[in-house]
C-alpha cells in the first residue's frame, strides 16, 4: 500500500449473499483533491465508502486509510464523516452534538469555531429535534468538519438544503480543499460533482468504468451539440454525414454530432445568414448517462 | 490529474455574500503525529460521551421522572404512609421495604436505558456513524453504563434520606455507603440484560421484550412480598433475588445463601450477556 494515497481500495471484492456488490474495485484518494464517486443506485458507491471507513471488511483485496487499516481508530482520527441515514439524539442541542464529535479528535475546532465555519452559529442553542431537515444536514456537516479532518467523506451532503445553505457548504468545501484537505463526495446531483470535483470516478455494477477529471470524463463522450438560427430545414441537415440527430426548438436548430468542425463548416457554407451559432460539449450528466448505459 | 480549472468552474454558484473564513480555519496541523490523542484528551472524550448521554436521558422526562422519582416516592408511600406504624415496631420489615424499592430503583435505568435506546439507535444508524467516527473504543457503551450508575446514585441519594428522616430506619454511615455501592454495582447485570435485548430486538419490540422480563422479575423474585413455596424455589433464577440478598447483607439484615454465590451469579450474568452483545454488535452492528 502506498502512502501517496490517503485512502485506497485495491482489488476489493465484496459480496452480500448472491449479490456481488464490488467486483475487484481499485480506488485512490489523493491529498488535496475533491473526489466524486458517481454511479447509479446499486453501483457499489456506499459499499466502497463503508469499506474505506472500516464499517465493512473486504472479502478479497484491501482497504487502506492513511496507510493503515480503516478498522483502527487512529487513521479515522483524521477523517470526518457525514452519512445519509443517521438520526441524532433530538434532546441534545446543536452545540452539544458538535462538542461531542469534536471530543473524538486530537486537535478539533471549538464548537463555536466549527459552527461559525459552516454558518450555523444561530442554531447553537436549538435542540436538534426541533430543526428542519435542511438544518439537520447543516449540523451533520458541521460535525463532519469540526475535528479538522484531513479527509472528509460526504454522502449526499446537500440533500434537503436550500440554495443559500448549499452555497455555504460548497464554499466551505472549496476552502477545505484549498487548505489541503481531501473530500470524497457521493452525490446524485451531477451538477454538484461537476462544479466541485477535481476528479470523478464512475462506478457501475461494482466496477470502476471511468475515472479522471471532469473534463476528461466529459471528453469520453465525443458527441457535441450545435445550436443555431437558420433557414435550412431540419430534415435536410439530418441527412448530412456525422449528424446524429436534429431537433427544432422554436426558431433554433439543435444538432448533435461527433464531427463538429465539418458540420459547422457545411452549415456556414449552406446558409450565409446563419446566426446565434453555439457549440457545446456534453455535460457530466450526459457523459454519466452514456457511460453507465454502455456498461449496462 | 489535479485540475484547477474544473475546480474553479465558472458555472459554479458563487455566494452573493463574501464568505468570511475564521482564522482558525487555517490552523490545520500537518504533522504526522496529529492523529495521536493525548491520554488527557482520550479521557475527556470518554467523559464527554458520558456527560451528554446522561444529559440527554435527564431531558427525556418520560425516562428520568419515573426512574428518579418513583423509587423514593413508592418507598415513602408504602414504608411511611401506609405501613409506617408496622415498620416502626419491626426494623426487619423496614429494611425489607427499603431493599425492595432500592433494587427496583436500579433495575429500570439499566434495562430501559440500554434495551430501548441501543435498539433504536442501532436502527437509526447512530451506531454506524459512531463506528465510522473516531469515537474511542467502547465509549458508546461506557457512556450508557455511567449514565445508569449516575441514575442509581441519585436513586440512593433520595432513598437514604427518606429512610433516615421519615422511614425510621436506623442505618449507620457504613451501611449507607455499603448499600449505595452494592446497588450502583448491582445495576450492571440489568444493563447487560438491556444491552442483550437492545442488540437483538428492533426499536419498537425492544420495549416489549424489556417489559416481558422486567415485570416478572420484579414480582416473582420475592422482591416486594414473600412468595409461595413453589415460586420461592425458582426465585434464584432472577438477578433481582441475588441483588436483594446482597442488599440485605449490606444492611446487616438476615439473608439467604452465600454472598460469594450471589456475587458470582450477578457477575456471570453481566459478563456473559455483555460478551454476547458485544460480539453481536461487532458482527451485525
Amino acid at each position: 500500500m502506498s502512502n501517496e494515497f490517503w485512502a485506497e481500495l485495491s482489488g476489493v471484492k465484496k459480496r452480500f449473499g448472491k449479490t456481488l456488490a464490488l467486483d475487484g474495485l481499485d480506488l485512490q484518494v489523493r491529498p488535496g483533491e475533491l473526489f466524486s464517486v458517481l454511479g447509479p443506485n446499486g453501483a457499489g458507491k456506499s459499499t466502497a465508502i463503508s469499506l474505506l471507513l472500516g464499517l465493512l471488511r473486504p472479502d478479497a483485496g484491501a482497504a487502506c486509510l492513511f496507510g493503515l487499516s480503516p478498522l483502527l481508530v487512529q487513521p479515522r482520527r483524521q477523517v470526518g464523516v457525514m452519512m445519509q441515514e443517521a438520526t441524532l439524539a433530538p434532546e441534545l442541542r446543536v452545540r452539544e452534538h458538535v462538542a461531542l464529535v469534536a471530543s473524538y479528535y486530537p486537535q478539533p475546532f471549538t464548537p463555536a469555531e466549527a459552527m461559525e465555519l459552516t454558518n450555523i452559529s444561530s442554531l447553537a442553542s436549538r435542540p436538534y429535534g426541533k430543526l428542519s431537515a435542511g438544518q439537520k444536514r447543516q449540523v451533520q456537516f458541521t460535525m463532519a468538519v469540526c475535528g479538522r479532518p484531513k479527509l472528509l467523506f460526504l454522502d449526499e451532503p446537500s440533500v434537503g438544503l436550500d440554495v443559500r445553505a448549499r452555497e455555504t457548504m460548497w464554499t466551505t468545501l472549496r476552502q477545505l480543499v484549498r487548505n489541503g484537505s481531501s473530500i470524497v463526495l457521493t452525490t446524485h446531483y451531477l451538477e454538484e460533482a461537476e462544479s466541485l470535483s477535481n476528479r470523478v470516478a464512475v462506478l457501475n455494477k461494482g466496477r470502476l468504468i471511468a475515472s479522471g477529471t471532469v473534463n476528461e470524463i466529459r471528453a469520453l463522450v465525443v458527441r457535441k451539440h450545435i445550436t443555431c438560427s437558420t433557414v435550412l430545414a431540419a430534415e435536410q441537415i439530418a441527412t448530412w454525414p456525422d449528424v446524429e440527430s436534429v431537433t427544432r426548438d422554436q426558431q433554433r436548430l439543435q444538432i448533435s454530432t461527433s464531427n463538429t468542425e465539418a458540420v459547422v463548416r457545411r452549415l456556414l457554407a449552406a446558409d450565409s445568414n446563419l446566426q446565434e451559432l453555439e457549440v457545446r460539449r456534453a455535460g457530466l450528466a450526459e457523459a454519466f448517462t452514456e457511460l453507465t448505459q454502455e456498461a449496462a | 490529474m489535479m485540475n484547477a480549472t474544473s475546480f474553479e468552474n465558472p458555472n459554479s454558484f458563487e455566494s452573493p455574500k463574501p464568505f468570511v473564513t475564521p482564522k482558525s480555519f487555517h490552523n490545520f496541523d500537518e504533522s504526522p503525529l496529529s492523529a495521536v490523542m493525548s491520554t488527557g484528551r482520550l479521557l475527556r472524550a470518554y467523559l464527554t460521551e458520558a456527560k451528554f448521554e446522561s444529559l440527554r436521558m435527564f431531558r427525556v422526562l418520560g425516562f428520568s421522572l419515573p426512574f428518579l422519582v418513583l423509587p423514593a416516592a413508592l418507598y415513602l408511600l408504602f414504608g411511611v404512609v401506609l405501613f409506617g406504624d408496622a415498620v416502626r415496631n419491626d426494623p426487619a420489615a423496614g429494611k425489607f421495604l427499603f431493599t425492595a424499592f432500592s433494587v427496583f430503583g436500579v433495575m429500570g435505568p439499566g434495562m430501559f436505558g440500554f434495551g430501548a435506546t441501543v435498539a433504536t439507535e442501532r436502527e437509526q444508524g447512530l451506531l454506524t456513524l459512531k463506528r465510522a467516527l473516531p469515537a474511542p473504543p467502547g465509549s458508546y457503551l461506557l457512556a450508557k453504563l455511567l449514565m445508569t450508575m449516575l441514575f442509581a446514585l441519585i436513586v440512593m441519594a433520595t432513598m437514604i434520606p427518606a429512610a433516615l428522616l421519615l422511614g425510621h430506619l436506623p442505618l449507620t454511615f457504613a451501611q449507607c455507603a455499603r448499600v449505595t455501592a452494592v446497588n450502583i454495582l448491582g445495576s450492571l447485570p440489568f444493563c447487560a440484560i438491556g444491552l442483550f435485548i437492545g442488540t437483538r430486538a428492533s426499536g419498537k419490540a425492544s420495549i416489549a421484550f424489556v417489559n416481558l422480563i422486567y415485570v416478572p422479575m420484579m414480582h416473582i423474585s420475592g422482591l416486594f412480598y414473600p412468595l409461595p413455596k413453589f415460586l420461592r424455589t425458582i426465585s434464584p433464577v432472577w438477578p433481582t433475588y441475588h441483588l436483594q440478598q446482597l442488599v440485605f447483607a449490606a444492611l446487616g439484615a438476615p439473608f439467604y445463601g452465600r454472598t460469594a454465590v450471589h456475587l458470582a451469579v450477578l457477575a456471570g450474568v453481566t459478563l456473559v450477556l455483555t460478551a454476547l452483545s458485544i460480539r453481536r454488535l461487532a458482527r451485525v452492528g
